[in-house]
């Protein structure tokens, strides 16, 4: 199988979590996008592991990895407790710093 | 040198006195001018001592100096804040200290009514010591401090009365017009630094024959300017007249002992540079010539006698720069019609202060006349001052003046005959107003209200009075007699050659003479075998009414200084408004501008956020893209 389909792939995940982010209101799914475009990122990493046949881009895409759950948690509860308070999931609701 | 630890104690005992005046406040007003007058007492028997002790020494040592401490020291320049006592110095620490005493204790009854009694002693006091740092500096720097305190010390004075408004703008002008003097003097201490390397009268002294010409003129210019400016000289010299608006006891001051004295002695005391420099000394004496006509010219026409006599100082001082730029024929004439002038000119003063206090500060001498007969004691004392600077034998102004005239006159060609003419025109123009003032004053008829009730001054006014008058008939003499001034300063003169006689001295006592004589006459027909109006005519000839107006002094300086000045400023106003302020202004707005435009861009919205920031990366890949195709 060509490699370069692992790529195009990527791209493809990137490009949907990418229109996600700019397009959905629902803080919930607009974080799901960005875990999506993290991991197309990591598969792109990966893949050109494989193709120079070198192992730096699965210890970045182990960096990714953490950095990714780390960001989970923050991410999470920063949404439950403005959910909280403001009764609602919508990130264009939250545009108090405008003022 | 000889040191002499003394010298400090001439100029720490007033400025003493002053400092503790003035931070005392009202606790001292009781006894204030007492230790005030003290004092300066006090400065004048240390400024005995001196003299004997400088009459004890041989020639040749009888400069004393004192190092006081180093001021500046600059790599391979240093001036150190030193007093330096000399045959010159002395008349001037004499004549300071004297005059000025008697002038304090003038002042206790003279200025008893007046609140502020206290703050005018210590202003006198700081007068005093301002001047006597200006005689005694040993250097151009140390002088220009002396200089600077007798600039404050007669602002503060003039403006003492600051209450009315006429009076503070007449100290304002006294203050600005001796700036443009100050200003002449840094200047030449500058050159004097630039290119000789060295500010102190020895050290100028001895490169003044290897320095250029062209640099000698340029710093005896400059000495010339900050004369004319500090002893009211032509153009200088209309700050004069408005001085009078402080006390008379001020105007007394003034004009004998210290301050327009000091231009005088700036000149005699840079005797090397001048003698250096013939076009700076010809200038010298040719400003002389102009200001003894220009003071005369207008005593004649002032009914305000206080202006009278400050006319007649500008006219006296007039004799003593001309006779400055004689060289070093004229100076010992010039130092000595300065101090005659100190004696016959403070009495004078003093007794005019003694004429207002008996006739309500009236100082219209129109509304005077017959004061003869209520004020004796004024009467003698102001009439033998008056014989003393009309030049009558054998008063004091009689030697020193005869003297200039006829070293006017000696020095020679066209020069020499045109000087001393306008001396000896002088000379007779002094006598015809001087003697004007006299019977407006003393032997016309009574001229004032019957409300006024003249009356004889307290004796604290009159002894000093007294004191001045005796100087005014012998200092004359005592200083003529074998040359004695002449002997005492030549040490500090360069030698100079027999000079040529153009008249018989003889010829020449007679020609003054003749002059005062007929000086005399006219103003006894015009005042005192005609009658007098109380209220100044107007219709008189153009001339007078020029005369009245200080020869258009102010118009002038208005037209061609202040008003082009004033024009000026508001220029600069302007360019300060719309051009500096305009830009510091234009980029604050620029800020504020792009900062509101921008913040537009600040939606809040967290999508169109990740819409610019996806943009932005894929612009920024892009560009990467194109660079590295």
């Amino acid at each position: 199988m060509n490699i370069d389909n692992y790529l195009y792939l990527s791209a493809l995940l990137f490009t949907i979590g990418a229109v996600g982010v700019v397009v959905r209101r629902n803080a919930i799914v607009v974080f799901m996008c960005v875990e999506l475009m993290l991991n197309a990122a990591n598969l792109t990493l990966v893949t050109f592991s494989r193709i120079n046949g070198t192992l730096d881009g699965q210890v970045v895409a182990f960096f990714t990895m953490v950095v990714a759950a780390c960001e989970v948690v923050v991410g999470l509860a920063i949404i439950v407790t403005i959910y909280r308070s403001r009764r609602s999931a919508s990130i264009d609701d939250a545009s108090l710093l405008k003022r | 040198m000889v040191t002499n630890s003394g010298l400090v104690y001439l100029i720490a005992l007033p400025l003493f006195g002053a400092l503790s005046l003035l931070l005392l406040g009202r606790r001292a007003d009781k006894w204030g001018h007492l230790l005030a007058t003290a004092l300066s007492a006090g400065s004048f028997a240390v400024g005995l001592f001196q003299l004997s002790e400088m009459l004890g020494r041989a020639t040749e040592s009888r400069p004393v100096t004192q190092k006081l401490f180093t001021w500046i020291s600059v790599g391979s320049f240093n001036v150190d804040a030193s007093l330096l006592l000399d045959q010159l110095s002395i008349c001037f620490v004499l004549l300071i200290t004297g005059v000025g005493t008697l002038i304090h204790i003038y002042s206790i009854s003279y200025m008893s009514d007046d609140p502020d009694r206290r703050r005018f002693f210590a202003f006198l006091n700081l007068f005093i010591a301002a001047m006597l740092l200006l005689v005694l500096g040993d250097s151009y720097l140390n002088l220009y401090v002396g200089w600077e305190g007798v600039g404050l010390a007669s602002y503060l004075l003039i403006g003492f009365w600051n209450q009315k408004a006429a009076y503070a703008t007449a100290s304002k002008k006294a203050f600005i017009m001796n700036r443009i003097g100050d200003m002449g003097l840094s200047f030449a201490i500058m050159i004097a630094f630039a290119s000789l390397g060295t500010v102190s009268f020895s050290g100028v002294k001895e490169n003044a024959h290897s320095a250029s010409e062209a640099t000698m003129t340029a710093i005896g210019i400059m000495l010339l300017v900050a004369a004319v400016g500090k002893s009211a000289q032509f153009p200088l010299q209309a700050w004069l007249g408005d001085a009078m608006a402080g006390p008379t006891p001020v105007s007394a001051l003034i004009h004998a002992a210290t301050m327009v004295t000091a231009g005088v002695y700036l000149i005699v005391r840079s005797n090397f540079v001048f003698d250096a420099a013939p076009t700076a000394q010809l200038l010298v004496a040719i400003i002389g010539a102009i200001t003894l006509m220009f003071g005369a010219l207008v005593g004649t026409a002032k009914d305000d006698i206080k202006k009278a006599l400050a006319a007649s100082t500008m006219s006296q001082i007039g004799y003593m720069i001309l006779g400055a730029g004689l060289g070093p024929a004229g100076y010992a004439f010039a130092i000595m019609h300065l101090l005659t002038h100190g004696f016959f000119k403070a009495g004078m003063f003093l007794g005019a202060g003694s004429v207002m206090h008996g006739m309500n500060d009236e100082v219209n001498m129109r509304k005077y006349g017959a004061l003869r007969k209520f004020m004796p004691i004024t009467f003698i004392t102001f009439g033998l001052g008056y014989l003393a600077i009309i030049g009558v034998p054998p008063f004091a102004g009689f030697y020193s003046k005869d003297m200039l005239i006829e070293t006017a006159l000696n020095a020679g060609g066209v020069k020499g005959i045109l000087l001393g003419g306008t001396a000896l025109l002088g000379a007779g123009i002094t006598a015809f107003y001087m003697t004007r003032v006299m019977i407006l004053t003393f032997t016309s008829p009574k001229r004032w209200d019957d409300n006024q009730h003249p009356h004889e001054s307290p004796i604290l006014m009159w002894a000093p009075m007294a004191i001045l008058a005796i100087g005014s008939v012998s200092s004359g003499f005592l200083l003529s007699r074998g040359d004695a001034l002449k002997h005492w300063l030549e040490p500090l003169f360069e030698e100079h050659g027999e000079h040529t006689e153009l008249l018989p001295p003889i010829v020449v006592s007679g020609l003054a003479l003749t002059m005062v004589a007929i000086g005399v006459a006219l103003a006894v027909v015009k005042y005192q075998l005609s009658e007098v109006e109380a209220v100044a005519p107007e219709n008189v000839t153009e001339f007078t009414q020029i005369a009245r107006r200080d020869l258009l002094q102010d118009e002038i300086n208005e037209a061609l200084f202040m008003r082009p000045g004033q024009v000026l400023t508001s220029v600069l106003v302007k360019f300060d408004e719309s051009v500096i302020d305009g830009a510091v202004r234009g980029i604050g707005q620029i800020a504020m501008g792009s900062g509101s435009s921008l913040r537009r861009t600040q939606t809040g919205f967290v999508r169109s956020y990740a819409m610019l920031i996806l943009i932005g990366a894929a612009a920024l890949i892009a560009a990467i893209w194109v660079v590295t195709l």
